[in-house]
């Protein structure tokens, strides 16, 4: 569980925790919360939209979003993500093994910026 | 040996091609397992087999084989535990051979080997055939074929496992079904049980990848932290008639068995979470309910089944020359302005003097390398490396590519150290379907 306080929390990685998986182009990424109370949060913060617009030069296909709603978890499938796939990609990780903490890094959609702004 | 508590036990000894062998050893000794499956084989693992056996006949197999059983046999042989592997990969028979040499030597005499072949498609496969997911055909590729492996399922182990093999040993034998085949044997599970087949898929696919569902490939210190990962113990499955399964791992091992570790697993390389495809079933993981029983067990129920794909998945591989990959790193202040200049310096090198057209990516590493093509914030720090990385089907150019990174420990910005260079062999890979009827498994007996 994560060590911040609950009004502390900043990113993806403070609520949830994920593994990234590849096959040839695509790339899956499936990210749990630690506490079901936080899953609206994460399906606010983890959308197919906001993936397309974080990464646009990276991930380049259609973003599909899986949600297991019994096991509190979200499922990306993110088609042309992987600079090629494993055969072409000249990314020193060219399984995306790391695309995991890219979606960890996201900052959660608290509302709090609709509030200030 | 008396098996514990009535489910049928199956063990992962091996879940990719380097994966550790010394945990796998005390898992045959102490894991009671009916059966241990060591899974080495992915889709460019196969295409390098492949050429292995094109450079030597006798080749062609796992580069571990040999010591995997030899560290293995005695302990499965003692407790009555089948192995199951798809270490044949392009060269089964040669596989099962060594595998006999080794169980000669160690004195095991009456050891059952058998040897599952007919994965390779090779002669079936036209330079036409579209591919399964993407626009094109093979033709399309240009480059020399290597090999065209069909993913073989459960019906391609089950007569080996009839026969009474006690080591069985395949190519291209998929994943899940090598723990799906015993299962169906086991409890008599028909090709009609959806369910069942679905069930025994899901065990398959959690313990396919070895320690990655006992605390391997999860921990992030402070928030997911895993004990004594050095020791981590592989998975045990514990399985019931109805394909229920519990997921632990031994006593007195590392790694951790929770909640968490096995959902990770749960989704692992599978697109929708209702539709998982394998020879055998269509399997659905959508509804599966995942219950922790503590100290390291959790209980995996609810998968469900649909009628398998009519055509079976082949990979075909491809030559693709070399991937060229080369080094050098900067220390203390500006490091990361002279491994900019060092950037500037080889990318000029090589494309307007050298002219070399071919694919290059140069990161600096420490400042943005992985994450560079995501756009994320380059991040400074005092200890950079200059990596590039060339694909070519043209040595020469790989060669050149090296000697350009090199020449900058005199020709490239102050204080540059550390070179080294590398020019590993490439392969593509591609997925087509090939009509089922077509491929027609066979297997042989060894016994020693």
């Amino acid at each position: 569980m994560t060590n911040r306080g609950r009004n502390q929390r900043l990113f993806v990685r403070d609520i949830a925790h994920a593994r990234a998986g590849d096959k040839g182009n695509t790339s899956n990424v499936n990210i749990w919360v630690y506490d079901p109370e936080d899953f609206e949060l994460l399906k606010r913060s983890v959308t197919p939209e906001r993936i397309k617009r974080e990464f646009p030069r990276l991930v380049r296909g259609t973003v599909t979003r899986y949600v297991i709603e019994h096991l509190h978890g979200l499922n990306l499938v993110m088609g042309e993500a992987l600079e090629g796939g494993v055969n072409a990609s000249l990314n020193l990780d060219s399984h995306g093994k790391s695309w995991s903490y890219l979606i960890l890094g996201l900052t959660l959609d608290t509302g709090e910026k609709s509030l200030q702004g | 040996m008396a098996k514990a508590n009535g489910t049928f036990r199956i063990g992962t000894g091996a879940g990719f091609s380097a994966d550790r062998l010394d945990p796998a050893v005390d898992l045959a000794k102490r894991g009671q397992l009916h059966v241990m499956v060591l899974e080495c084989l992915g889709e460019r693992t196969v295409a390098f087999a492949h050429r292995d056996r094109m450079v030597d006949p006798r080749r062609g197999y796992n580069a571990l084989l040999e010591r995997r059983m030899r560290a293995l046999l005695p302990a499965c042989r003692a407790s009555g535990t089948v192995i199951i592997t798809n270490m044949g990969a392009a060269n089964p028979r040669a596989a099962a051979e060594c595998t006999r040499d080794v169980a000669r030597t160690l004195g095991i005499s009456g050891l059952k080997i058998a040897c599952i072949e007919g994965d390779d498609v090779t002669k079936f496969v036209q330079p036409d055939q579209p591919f399964m997911d993407e626009p094109g055909t093979l033709a399309d590729i240009g480059r020399p074929v290597v090999g065209m492996n069909a993913y073989l399922g459960a019906d391609a182990i089950m007569p080996a496992l009839e026969a009474g093999a006690d080591v069985v040993i395949g190519g291209r034998l998929a994943d899940p079904s090598m723990y799906l085949a015993p299962l169906m044997r086991h409890y008599g599970w028909q090709n009609s049980e959806l369910a069942k087949l679905g069930a025994g898929t899901l065990v398959g696919h959690l313990m396919e990848c070895g320690m990655q569902i006992t605390g391997g490939y999860f921990a992030d210190p402070g928030i997911k932290d895993v004990p004594d990962l050095a020791d981590c113990g592989y998975p045990i499955a514990e399985v019931s008639a109805d394909g229920s399964a519990v997921i632990t791992k031994l006593p007195e091992t590392g790694g951790r068995v929770n909640e968490a570790t096995v959902k990770e697993q749960l989704l692992y390389e599978v697109h929708d979470p209702a539709s998982y495809l394998t020879p055998d079933v269509t399997a659905d993981f959508s509804r599966v309910a995942v219950k922790n029983l503590g100290e390291d067990r959790v209980r995996v129920e609810g998968a469900a089944g649909r009628a398998r794909p009519e055509k079976l998945k082949v990979t075909v591989g491809f030559d693709a020359g070399v991937l060229a990959e080369a080094g050098i790193s900067y220390a203390g202040p500006a490091a990361g302005e002279r491994g900019r200049l060092a950037a500037g310096i080889v990318e000029a090198r090589l494309k307007k003097i050298h002219r070399i057209s071919s694919p290059i990516r140069i990161d600096l590493i420490g400042a943005g390398s992985l994450f560079a093509t995501a756009g994320k914030t380059r991040t400074d720090s005092e200890d950079v490396r200059l990596h590039v990385a060339l694909r070519t089907t043209e040595r020469e150019q790989a060669d050149l590519m090296l000697w350009e990174v090199e020449s900058l420990l005199c020709c490239g910005p102050a204080g540059g150290g550390g070179y080294r260079g590398v020019i590993t062999p490439a392969v593509e890979t591609k997925s087509v379907l090939i009509d089922r009827g077509l491929v027609k498994p066979t297997f042989e007996i060894l016994v020693t």
